[in-house]
């Protein structure tokens, strides 16, 4: 499947070409825009440090201690027969409760299998396809007082369910093993 | 929620680390995390700051209205309920174009006005309408052009092709927003009204 990986590569140089294109057809100030922007980012990534930080170490000490090990373990059995990579379990089980969380664990999976295995190829698109479903939820309905969600909960983690599925599927489909 | 899952997981990796004898494990783990971390910040921040920029560009020409508009087609299809011009309609395209983009923070502020006008359409005030539902689950499954985050990381972590997983990414989280879409759709059905 070199084409999907061909496209891949060519999205983001395409993406930056139009919009800068763009803004040059919109007379869009584009140089003042892109360095308010990329300060923003900066900001961002300051920002955030603090959490990936704390978030890391936490996560380097479940890796370190076994406890990471002692669950893939304990999962392996009920997950091995799908030929799901074990060790995106508790990625998947995290991103639904917590995204900071799920970057940690990503990052202890690249920093163990690599970017480019199998399970870290699974990870990476995972990670797009799966959301923070119970945070967002709590924000959003709580935000207007709404109390009974009725089916809201169930769909997404359909959607959810689905993303995890495709993400195994596409990976295995596009790169193989 | 982060109290307990971020406590939880430094108590539990201590002590159970501790009872199988790996105490200098966890040392290095602490001291590691840390300068992981920060490596980790130096590479995103050239990367995002790159991309925040060239994202701003995008803003400043109108693209998320251009995206938005784009959308109203099947926004109609999706939320019959709510009236063609009402500013909830506006409101949740903004925050579907703004998450394909990948603008968090354009898109949340957009998310919670949507909120606001459904809820002033919804008749019963403490229960969420057929139109809530659908946006919810649509906005939490949403479809993301590039999600930079993740180039960084494996780009940190010395992928030999960051970005071959973008197309991927995207083919799994449509799937995961049509099913999304299919499964409120059907529950629409069996709850009535």
């Amino acid at each position: 499947m070199r084409w999907i990986i061909y496209i891949s590569q060519m999205l983001m140089p395409l993406t930056v070409f139009s919009v800068v294109m763009y803004g040059f057809l919109q007379n869009v100030n584009i140089y003042a825009a892109f360095v308010e922007g990329a300060k923003e980012g900066l900001e961002t990534v300051v920002g955030i440090l603090p959490t990936l930080i704390g978030l890391m170490c936490a996560v380097e000490v479940l890796r370190g201690s076994g406890v990471l090990e002692a669950l893939c373990r304990l999962i392996e059995p009920l997950i091995s027969v799908t030929g799901f990579p074990v060790e995106a379990v508790p990625l998947a089980l995290m991103k639904a409760v917590s995204s900071s969380g799920a970057t940690g664990l990503l990052l202890d999976i690249y920093n163990i299998f690599g970017p480019d295995s199998f399970t870290g190829r699974v990870a990476s698109v995972m990670m797009g396809s799966t959301e923070t479903i119970f945070y967002t939820m709590s924000v959003y309905f709580m935000s207007v007082g709404i109390k009974k969600t009725r089916y809201t909960l169930k769909g997404a983690l359909i959607a959810n369910l689905v993303g995890i599925i495709c993400a195994y599927g596409v990976v295995l489909w596009v790169f193989g093993r | 929620m982060l109290n307990f899952i971020w406590g939880g997981m430094l108590i539990l990796g201590i002590i159970w680390g501790l009872c199988s004898g790996k105490s200098a494990e966890i040392t290095t783990s602490l001291l590691n995390g840390g300068k992981d971390a920060v490596n980790l910040a130096i590479t995103m921040a050239g990367i995002i700051s790159f991309w925040c920029g060239i994202m701003k560009i995008a803003e400043k020409g109108g693209i998320i209205k251009g995206i938005a508009k784009r959308l109203m087609p099947v926004m109609k299809f999706l939320f019959p309920q709510v009236p063609k011009n009402h500013k909830a309609m506006q409101y949740i395209a903004t925050n579907l174009a703004a998450n394909f983009l990948g603008l968090g923070w354009a898109a949340t502020p957009a998310g919670l006005m949507a909120m606001k006008e459904l809820q002033d359409l919804n008749k019963d005030k403490t229960i969420a309408s057929r139109a809530m539902c659908m946006f919810m689950i649509i906005n939490m499954s949403s479809v993301q052009l590039i999600s930079v985050n993740i180039f960084a990381y494996r780009a940190q972590y010395l992928s030999q092709n960051p970005s071959e997983i973008i197309l991927p990414s995207i083919i799994a989280t449509c799937a995961s927003t049509i099913a999304g879409i299919v499964a409120a759709l059907i529950y629409e059905r069996r709850f009535g009204k």
